[in-house]
């Protein structure tokens, strides 16, 4: 950050010094890919487990600088908290970490979690000795029940999943921030720069996106802007904002104003 | 005797073991994940886990939904 001291983003022992979780999803290439991370300066890429092409061994893992990058696992295309369990079980089996994003989603339209099922899976896995990162939406109830299962950090959504619509509900993400003490980090929705700007203005320790990156015209490009968004939005809260008034309030003082007519 | 890998059916001779497999298939242990009827099998064990005739077999890596260029 621009001369400015900021701590790091802390959580389960873990601490980064990005606030941008990147994803690693509908890139148009590898390459492209990472470019956008490199370039986003985030330090945590979120991955998902799924079938290897047996033909040809190929792996994500083939793409990643792992000295570079913490790999966070996640539970994406999980409908009940059982499977989201295993999934977690199975990443750290191989190895990528004891961090989980945690989704259990709910509906296939919206991809909104099923919060029961989302805190019933935090608490298991919080027992079993995860950093659990829960995918959630933007109620504050919610957010404190994944607090109290033991969630290392809340993730509520600004809109659905890969739908750019921005922060639908600030007042809700405000809340939340009064209402748990573990960070709290935008997940889904940022669809360009000032909606990443707008989350971290409000309060909240870290934005986590992928489509709006990897979908933009120029991933590249837009991982820079993201990167500037979140650091801009995070000094503007630190920094402090004004309060918003009905009228004008003249910057310069009018004593010493010279008779002019 | 035939297993269900990755969903797909795949003949493998009596007593294979998934270290074997793995071999087979030309991949390193460190990449993947390996479930046998849905339980995961932790990697010490892969030398000693024979396979059954019908059993269904997941090998399981990190990979980018959507991202069809990694094959």
């Amino acid at each position: 950050m621009t001369g400015f001291k900021d701590e790091p983003l802390r959580f389960g022992g873990k601490e980064f010094a990005s606030r941008l979780i990147i994803g690693s999803s509908k890139y148009p290439d590898p390459a492209t890919m990472q470019r956008a991370w490199e370039t986003s300066g985030a330090e945590m890429i979120t991955v998902a487990i799924r079938r290897m092409n047996l033909a040809t061994g190929g792996s994500l893992l083939d793409y990643v600088d792992l000295s570079r990058y913490t790999l966070l696992p996640n539970t994406a295309g999980c409908y009940t908290a059982e499977e989201a369990i295993k999934t977690a079980v199975i990443a750290r089996e191989m190895g990528l970490s004891d961090m989980i994003k945690l989704e259990v989603i709910g509906d296939e339209r919206t991809l909104f979690p099923d919060t029961a099922g989302l805190v019933e899976a935090t608490r298991v896995l919080v027992k079993d000795g995860f950093i659990v990162l829960p995918y959630t939406n933007d109620d504050p109830v919610v957010a404190k029940k994944l607090e109290d299962a033991g969630a290392a950090v809340v993730m509520p959504l600004g809109a659905p999943i890969g739908s750019g619509a921005g922060i639908r509900n600030p007042y809700n993400i405000k809340i939340i921030l009064e209402t748990v003490r573990v960070p709290v980090i935008v997940d889904a929705g940022v669809g360009t720069a000032s909606d990443a700007a707008v989350a971290m203005e409000l309060g909240c320790h870290g934005v986590l996106m992928d489509t709006g990156i990897a979908q933009a015209k120029d991933p590249v490009a837009m991982a820079a802007a993201m990167r500037y968004a979140v650091e801009a939005g995070r000094l503007a809260y630190l920094a402090g904002r004004i309060p918003k008034k009905l009228y004008a309030s003249a910057s310069t003082p009018l004593e010493g104003m010279p008779e002019l007519i | 005797m035939q297993i269900r890998l990755n969903g797909k059916l795949h003949e493998v001779s009596h007593g294979m073991t998934i270290a074997r497999l793995l071999e087979e298939l030309r991949i390193r242990h460190e990449r993947v994940a390996v479930l046998v009827n849905q339980g995961v099998v932790k990697r010490p064990l892969y030398a000693s886990t024979t396979l059954q005739d019908g059993d269904a077999v997941e090998v399981l890596t990190v990979m980018a939904g959507g991202m069809e260029v990694i094959r």
